[in-house]
């Protein structure tokens, strides 16, 4: 009984472990190395479509309402002190620093994350991968790379695009809705809002929630077992295990940023 | 140059625990049409995804125009590719792309050639599968033939040396099926390939092959001319060209006598 599940937790360490080793070795053959920028680019710039435009639609949504929300949370506990003019801040520094990028990577996570594991799970399945490897090209550049490089670049422009669109949102409710001062609205986000420590910290947070979502689609999807089943578990798996991620590494980030 | 072009010496295959293949030898000449042929399930895909070097044997060599495939370096086994192709049971297309597209593509990925050339190419390999008329259709719209002649266009692109099929005749109708032994034929004849074909269809195999291996129990168990195969004595050999249900290779996957196991219950 206890050896059984003494085996299993070994059995499983021993699969995670492994399953860590192999996606490490897919994302080196697929970022080292010569690149070929006259097939690569065109790749590249269908990914950053298909990837990061066809996301901003969930990610301006989401950033509307989200700092929406936030102005009316804020104003009615700020209005008992007196302290509405704090609004702008308080929204901006909200989104730089947390929402926008954790939001954005979780959305992302459940938008384009999925879709790429559920794609390249298909292309296993159907053997295109296979058959792209007999026919002497690379799946791991051809495939993997540029929606490697799509992800990472396009995950933190949609952080930056939520911010605006939440600051605005918040503006919206605080300033148009119940009232604000527009000026101190703006006045004081400016005041308060430190370049590098919160808009340059947010993006490197950003680029790393980007690594990790896009890291972990890929590999789930080229480590799919192809059949139906083991498709759908992998996009499963791909949602859940990256969000965790990033919300594990977010408090890691969080506090090396602003902890000290 | 060497009149074989595949040379399988002593190869041993396992997965897992399971051991497919035990040191199992195969010559296969070039120009000719070498069939491979064998019971379902006894690892023929596994073979030629061997000679592609997408698996690597536990040892044992498998000698491509010469060279050792499993020892070959990332870039030269890249480079040997270049020279062989695989009909995938599939087909295996690029479903973002289209047929003309999904043709042009290894001649797009490994040549130069300029866009006018290589519609020049595509169309010429569209019409020896007779599907230049098709160019234009995503391979949602093709049927599971004209998928498998789509495929077999995109293989021979780049002219390869070697053409490996992978169960041809799977699931097709018998006019396609026909259409497709001839095809492979036909390119075989034409194009001065060599072929090697895997499959269980005993007759369409027997009526295209110059040369058959009866692949069973982990090993060849009977090679030769169609006609040298068909007065094979060995038993096995028989009872899978005969198609019988029973034999040597038993009807029943292994299991407990069927008097215990029933009696179980009423015990």
């Amino acid at each position: 009984m206890i050896t059984d599940k003494l085996q299993n937790l070994g059995r499983d360490t021993i699969n995670n472990i492994a399953g860590f080793g192999r996606s490490g070795i897919m994302l080196f053959g697929a970022l080292v190395g010569k690149p070929d920028f006259r097939k690569g680019f065109p790749l590249f710039i269908k990914q950053l479509y298909v990837i990061g435009v066809l996301s901003l639609l969930i990610i301006v949504v989401s950033g509307l309402f989200i700092g929406m929300v936030l102005a009316l949370q804020g104003y009615t506990v700020l209005v008992k002190f007196g302290a509405e003019g704090m609004l702008g801040p308080l929204v901006a520094l909200s989104l730089l620093r947390e929402l926008g990028p954790v939001v954005t990577a979780l959305l992302f996570a459940g938008r384009a994350g999925s879709a790429l594991t559920a794609e390249i799970g298909l292309m296993k399945a159907t053997e295109q991968l296979s058959g792209m490897e007999m026919m002497a090209v690379d799946p791991l550049r051809r495939i993997i790379a540029p929606r490697f490089w799509a992800g990472v670049v396009s995950m933190p422009l949609l952080a930056l695009v939520f911010n605006a669109v939440g600051i605005l949102g918040g503006h919206l409710i605080g300033v148009d809705w119940l009232g604000v001062d527009a000026g101190s609205y703006w006045s004081t986000m400016q005041a308060n809002v430190d370049l590098y420590q919160d808009v340059v910290n947010g993006v490197i947070k950003s680029i790393v929630f980007a690594v990790i979502v896009i890291w972990i689609a890929l590999h789930k999807g080229f480590d799919a077992i192809p059949t139906s089943e083991g498709i759908s578990r992998a996009t499963t798996q791909t949602v859940v295990t990256a969000s965790l991620t990033v919300l594990g590494f977010d408090f890691i980030l969080t506090a090396l940023m602003f902890g000290g | 140059m060497s009149d074989i072009m595949v040379d399988i010496q002593h190869l041993s295959f396992s997965r897992g625990q399971n051991l497919i293949y035990d040191d199992m030898c195969m010559q296969v000449h070039r120009g000719k049409v070498t069939a491979i042929m064998g019971p379902s399930g006894i690892g023929k895909t596994t073979l030629l995804k061997l000679i592609g070097g997408q698996l690597k044997p536990d040892s044992g060599h498998i000698l491509f125009d010469g060279q050792d495939i499993p020892a070959l370096s990332r870039a030269d086994l890249y480079q040997a590719r270049k020279k062989m192709s695989m009909l995938f049971q599939s087909g295996a297309l690029f479903t973002e792309m289209s047929v003309f597209d999904n043709v042009a593509f290894p001649i797009r990925e490994h040549t130069r050639l300029p866009e006018s050339l290589i519609r020049l190419i595509v169309l010429m390999k569209l019409e020896a599968v007779g599907l230049r008329g098709a160019r234009d259709l995503m391979p949602a719209e093709l049927s599971g033939g004209m998928a498998r002649r789509a495929a077999l266009a995109r293989a021979i692109a780049l002219d390869p040396e070697l053409i490996m099929y992978d169960e041809p005749f799977a699931g097709q109708d018998p006019i396609s099926m026909g259409v497709i032994v001839r095809l492979i034929k036909e390119l075989n004849n034409a194009l001065g390939l060599t072929s090697i074909v895997v499959s269980h269809d005993v007759t369409e195999v027997m009526s295209i092959a110059d040369y058959v291996y009866v692949v069973a129990e982990k090993k060849v168990i009977g090679h030769g001319t169609p006609a040298q195969l068909r007065q094979d004595k060995s038993e096995l050999v028989q009872q899978f060209l005969q198609g019988e249900a029973d034999g040597a290779v038993p009807f029943h996957y292994r299991a407990e006598a069927y008097e215990d196991e029933l009696m179980e219950f009423a015990g």
